[in-house]
């Protein structure tokens, strides 16, 4: 005979800490701040596509026009970059949050098995992209704190001036080093959405036979444009097609 | 043909493991894959050692008893398969088999190959079941069910508890076992009266056990019955809606 | 003990007034009173688990002892085809009385009226009970519940879920003992093997069980004990049984004074994948359901050495065509076993053992097309292909019989008791409903009637006699002496040392009973069978090697426990197949036939249920007749031709 243990009845919690204790609402809370993410991601990269057009006939960059009416955004109504931190301020929790439940949710699995089978293990459909999840997130967030530093903060751009974005990228991006690790942060961005971009519908519970077919291509497309997008920049600034 | 096996051994829940090495001489074409095992133990057993324990009981691929990891695969490589409908002629002369137990915190190691899986009757006991005192049932064609309905139902209900999804998957979660007994009953008219409370038992005792998915999808391949990460999705809403619904107006339709 | 007197206890009144008149005089337990009972049910398989759920509901304390690692693997999952049930719903002039009528002429009125009646009586409301659980039963487009045609009746009535219906029945009723486990009604021990009835006082009063993880011996008490261990056609060793179904438990009940009644009646299923070697370790069975576009055939000529599809249709013989052109190739089980039987003795079988016939799809595929033919059996199909690695769809199967299914067991009265008061015996470890032969979709229906319906409302008049006393404390000398009966066999058993496996043994077994207790019996086999099976067990006794010690998971001291206590068994079913001195159902003695060779029942002087009495191992059992009487049907001789 084997224990028979009877579960151990959770206490009454406040029902948003309740749901988020478990894991299934953890994973729920990923693919939540997942999603407004992934919309960062992609709002930013097609943004910074004004990278490509130039200067208007006042000599202003376009892009640089750009960030300037993103700090205006929600004027009269808010003041001046008042909506550039509330967005702030939803990133940086959604970031959290998303951390957060991927470190309690590994040491829950770590938890569940202790032992590793000790012959080597085949997967069969686990792919590179959903095995390094784990890895891919860490370095993204050593590249998001770079970055931060290198075109918002301007402490680790060699010639920093506010508001002027296209001058700093080209600052940066004309260094090597930066160039390259841009592009390979880039990449593991996409690695890392392709997975995220197809769990998130399996943790929403979004399945119907009629579009499951769509979600892979769909984690496959964006990951694709993301990487496309976002490698362009280092790439063509350090290439010198854009100077 | 002759094969070598490497059998974990591990005398207890608590003893440190081990690989020993047999060798399987003289193995037909149409031997099953216990069958062989069945030799190679009998031999062992009048040689005077203890032949190591494997479980398995209806070796037709139904009563979900037997599974074991072979050469790294949960019942071996061949899809849709429990390990007693493995059959010999998928292996060559010489090859080395590697057999080892299921891992995982949910299934510990009772002696060597074989685990208690206890914890998945656990699950089910929290609320895998539809109340129905005997004889309080109506008649059988009072609740029309639609095919497309019964159909989807059946293909979750196939589950045989084997424990091969938690085998599978690098997380040790058992999310396919208990989705797949929670879209059968949560998709059946019958069972919807205690729908969201049967989500969040099933889940909550789930989660004391097991690890947690991250859409891997392991275990749908590793499945005998090919059951499909779908009902991992349908769980997934289940329990969300539960949390977040006033469910003393779940008798109004929409 | 001859003293014995059996006592049906079969209700007064017209055939269908019995039940609801057994009902009303049974003595009731008042629900306050029922949480003081304590009810011991081994085995969790549909009879097991359905009784459990539903006296857990009803109030009782339930204790639950399997020795599987979960309920749920319980052999009842095995069934394929169906369970049927009088609904009527297809409109084709099914009732009660004829679902009754069938069970009876199919199993050749070798089995009591009353217990029959009854099951069809309730056999509806297992299907209500069982929907209403969610099983996942076939329906139409219209929503509502489809049905099948099987072997032995004229009407469809069984009610199926794929090729899976004992799963899926099974896992509800787990599932409803499931919610009694965690109210706490239902103690669930599981890997515990029961090894021995504790009878105190002339009444069952607990069990003695192994446990199989730590080794440890301990004991159970209640106020009855309910023995759901099904059947023990591993007595045959290859059988489409699953590898730990044993006859233990019923032997030891037997052994204990509970009387064994027509131990030798057991099905003998025509359609299961023959044995390719002598390692083979079980038989697999092809579904019923492929007779009815499958031809059966063997090559005119014995030396026959093409394959199968380049035979022509001249030099081919359709036996079962030619033999019963009624019935064709769907006769009943029992009938299309013999003929293959007979067919393999006279040198005709295929493949390379010859033991096998072919089972043809050729013609139904020529004439429904590939997809037809795949939709109805493509999973059957697959699983015929990955077990011999040949392809059904381009060459014929084949196919050959297994022990499928004991109809006899341990005999109970109307209410499901033994001979020994506070035991019971349902599903099939009892004898009592489908006398000499068994029909398709009726052991499905059987079980979870016993366990359902039938046990939980007569348990009640034995118990209700009990009020105020406690269960005897397992401390109590009754208890202490079984579990030393219990050790001393164990350590007898490890104290052989010997050099054969115990496998070896249950094999040996198997060729002298498929070869003399089998689909064909006649009188100088049985004898020689009798003294085999006892020089074999002497050999066991002599020569069985056990490795391992009690005080550990040891699997193969488990085996060596169920094949001595096969090795005793056996020998009864060969004494029974012996004393019965004619043909009826599974039952053939070749002895009893017409002139054309069909089965001749002797209803003048076998119209009995065959009881068994227990003297000890070796000696000559005590035979007591339980006369069966006949007053709704007609006895009639078989015919298919």
């Amino acid at each position: 005979m084997t224990a028979t243990g009877t579960p151990t009845k959770k206490g009454q919690r406040p029902f948003l800490v309740e749901f988020y204790s478990s894991a299934v609402g953890k994973k729920w809370v990923m693919a939540v701040t997942g999603i407004i993410i992934l919309g960062y991601v992609f709002v930013h990269m097609f943004g910074n596509l004004k990278i490509y057009l130039g200067a208007d006939d006042l000599g202003v960059y376009a892009i640089d026009h750009y960030g300037e009416w993103l700090r205006e955004l929600g004027e009269p109504l808010l003041p001046k970059t008042a909506f550039l931190w509330i967005f702030r301020a939803v990133m940086t929790v959604s970031i959290v949050l998303h951390i957060h439940a991927a470190y309690a949710l590994t040491i829950i699995n770590r938890k569940a098995r202790p032992q590793k089978y000790q012959a080597p293990r085949e997967y069969l459909v686990a792919n590179y992209a959903s095995r390094t999840m784990r890895w891919s997130g860490v370095i993204i967030l050593a590249f998001v704190l770079f970055h931060l530093a290198d075109l918002t903060i301007g402490s680790a751009n060699p010639d920093f001036i506010t508001g002027e974005i296209r001058h700093n990228m080209l600052a940066s991006f004309t260094q090597p080093a930066v160039a390259i690790f841009y592009i390979v942060a880039n990449i593991l961005v996409g690695v890392h959405i392709f997975h995220g971009a197809w769990s998130l519908f399996q943790s929403m519970g979004w399945n119907n036979p009629r579009f499951n077919p769509w979600r892979k291509w769909f984690a496959a497309v964006f990951a694709g444009v993301v990487i496309i997008g976002n490698v362009s920049f280092p790439l063509s600034i350090w290439a010198g097609w854009v100077g | 043909m002759d094969v070598t096996l490497k059998v974990w051994r591990q005398d207890g829940p608590e003893a440190p493991g081990r690989f020993e090495t047999y060798e399987a001489t003289d193995i037909s074409d149409h031997m099953s894959f216990l069958e062989m095992c069945d030799i190679v133990n009998e031999k062992l057993v009048e040689r005077g050692i203890e032949p190591f324990s494997i479980d398995s009981d209806c070796r037709e691929g139904i009563c979900g008893m037997c599974g074991i990891m072979i050469n790294g695969h949960p019942h071996g490589d061949q899809l849709g398969t429990a390990t007693c409908q493995l059959h010999m002629r998928k292996f060559s002369d010489g090859d080395e088999i590697v057999l080892e137990p299921w891992k995982a915190t949910g299934f510990p190691v009772i002696r060597d190959l074989v685990v208690d899986r206890s914890s998945f009757d656990r699950i089910i006991e929290a609320g895998g079941y539809i109340t129905v005192p005997t004889g309080s049932a109506p008649d059988a064609n009072m609740v029309p069910v639609p095919k497309a309905v019964a159909d989807v139902a059946f293909d979750a209900a196939a589950c045989i508890g084997c424990g091969a999804c938690v085998a599978a998957c690098p997380n040790s979660a058992a999310q396919l076992f208990t989705s797949a007994k929670l879209a059968q009953l949560n998709m059946v008219p019958q069972g919807q009266p205690e729908r969201y409370d049967r989500v969040v038992a099933m889940v909550d005792t789930m989660e004391e056990f097991f690890g947690s998915c991250t859409n891997h999808g392991e275990c749908e391949a590793a499945c005998p019955k090919s059951i499909t990460i779908d009902f991992i999705a349908m769980m997934n809403k289940d329990y969300i809606k539960a949390k977040f619904k006033n469910r003393r107006l779940l008798g109004q339709k929409a | 003990m001859s003293n014995i007197v059996l006592d049906a206890k079969v209700p007064e009144g017209p055939l269908e007034e019995k039940w609801s008149n057994a009902r009303f005089d049974l003595k009731l337990v008042n629900p306050a009173n029922k949480r003081k009972y304590e009810i011991l049910i081994i085995g969790s398989g549909l009879a097991g688990a359905s009784a459990a759920a539903t006296l857990g509901e009803l109030g009782y304390n339930v204790t639950m002892i399997t020795y599987h690692d979960s309920p749920r693997r319980a052999h009842s999952i095995a069934a394929q085809g169906g369970i049927n049930a009088a609904k009527n719903y297809h409109n084709d002039g099914d009732s009660i009385f004829r679902l009754f009528y069938d069970t009876i002429k199919g199993g050749d009125y070798r089995s009591r009226e009353a217990n029959v009646y009854r099951l069809a009586e309730v056999s509806n409301e297992i299907i209500d009970q069982t929907a209403a659980q969610g099983v996942p039963y076939g329906r139409e487009y219209g929503g509502l519940l489809d049905n099948r045609s099987f072997g032995g009746a004229q009407v469809s009535r069984t009610f199926y879920s794929r090729g899976a219906t004992g799963q899926q029945l099974l896992l509800g009723a787990y599932q409803a003992m499931a919610r009694q486990i965690e109210l706490g009604k239902v103690k669930l021990y599981n890997r515990m093997e029961m090894l021995d009835v504790v009878v105190h006082e002339g009444r069952a009063v607990g069990v003695v069980a192994r446990d199989l993880i730590t080794g440890e011996i301990r004991s159970f008490s209640g106020h009855a004990v309910v023995l759901a261990t099904g059947g023990y056609a591993n007595a045959y060793y290859l059988s489409t049984m699953a590898m730990m179904c044993n006859g233990t438990a019923v032997w030891r009940a037997h052994k204990h004074g509970a009387l064994f009644a027509n131990p030798s009646f057991t099905q003998i299923h025509p359609t299961a994948i023959p044995a390719s070697e002598e390692f083979q370790s079980k038989l697999t069975l092809m579904s019923e359901s492929l007779r009815n576009d499958g031809r059966i055939w063997v090559p005119k000529d014995k030396n026959e050495t093409r394959s199968p599809d380049q035979i022509p249709e001249a030099e081919r013989d359709y036996f079962l065509e030619r033999r019963y052109p009624a019935f064709g190739n769907l006769v009943p089980r029992d009938v299309a076993s013999r003929a293959a039987k007979v067919m393999f003795d006279e040198g005709y079988g295929v493949g390379p053992l010859k033991n096998g016939v072919y089972l043809d799809f050729a013609e139904a595929i020529g004439r429904l097309g590939k997809d037809v033919i795949e939709q109805r059996y493509g999973n059957l199909f697959e699983m015929y292909e990955r077990i011999t690695d040949e392809n059904p769809y381009k060459v014929p199967m084949r196919i050959y019989p297994a022990p499928h299914y004991t109809m006899g067991g341990l005999w109970v009265d109307y209410h499901l008791m033994t001979t020994i008061p506070g035991l019971y015996a349902i599903g099939e470890a009892n004898f009592s409903d489908h006398g000499g032969n068994r029909l398709g979709a009726s052991a499905l229906m059987q079980g979870l009637a016993d366990g359902y319906f039938v046990l939980p409302n007569t348990i009640g008049d034995y118990l209700s006699d009990q009020l105020g006393t406690d269960p005897i404390p397992t401390d109590h000398a009754a208890f202490k002496t079984g579990e030393k009966a219990v050790k001393d066999q164990i350590d007898e058993l490890i104290a052989i040392n010997g050099t054969r496996s115990p496998d070896y043994f249950h094999r040996e077994l198997g060729k002298v009973m498929i070869a003399e207790v089998g689909m064909a019996r006649n009188e100088d086999g049985l004898k020689r069978a009798i003294s085999e099976i006892r020089r074999l067990r002497d050999e066991f006794h002599k020569d069985v090697k056990v490795t391992g010690s009690n005080e550990s998971f040891n699997q193969t001291l488990e085996k060596a426990g169920r094949v001595a206590d096969f090795l005793e068994l056996a020998e009864l079913m060969a004494i029974d197949a012996l004393n019965r001195r004619e043909s009826c159902g599974g039952h053939f003695r070749e002895e009893s036939r017409t002139p054309e060779g069909e089965a001749l029942r002797d209803d003048e002087n076998y119209a009995y249920v065959a009881a068994w009495e227990f003297n000890g191992v070796g000696e000559e059992p005590t035979l007591h007749k339980e006369q069966l009487v006949f007053e709704n049907v007609e006895l009639a001789q078989r015919s298919y031709k």
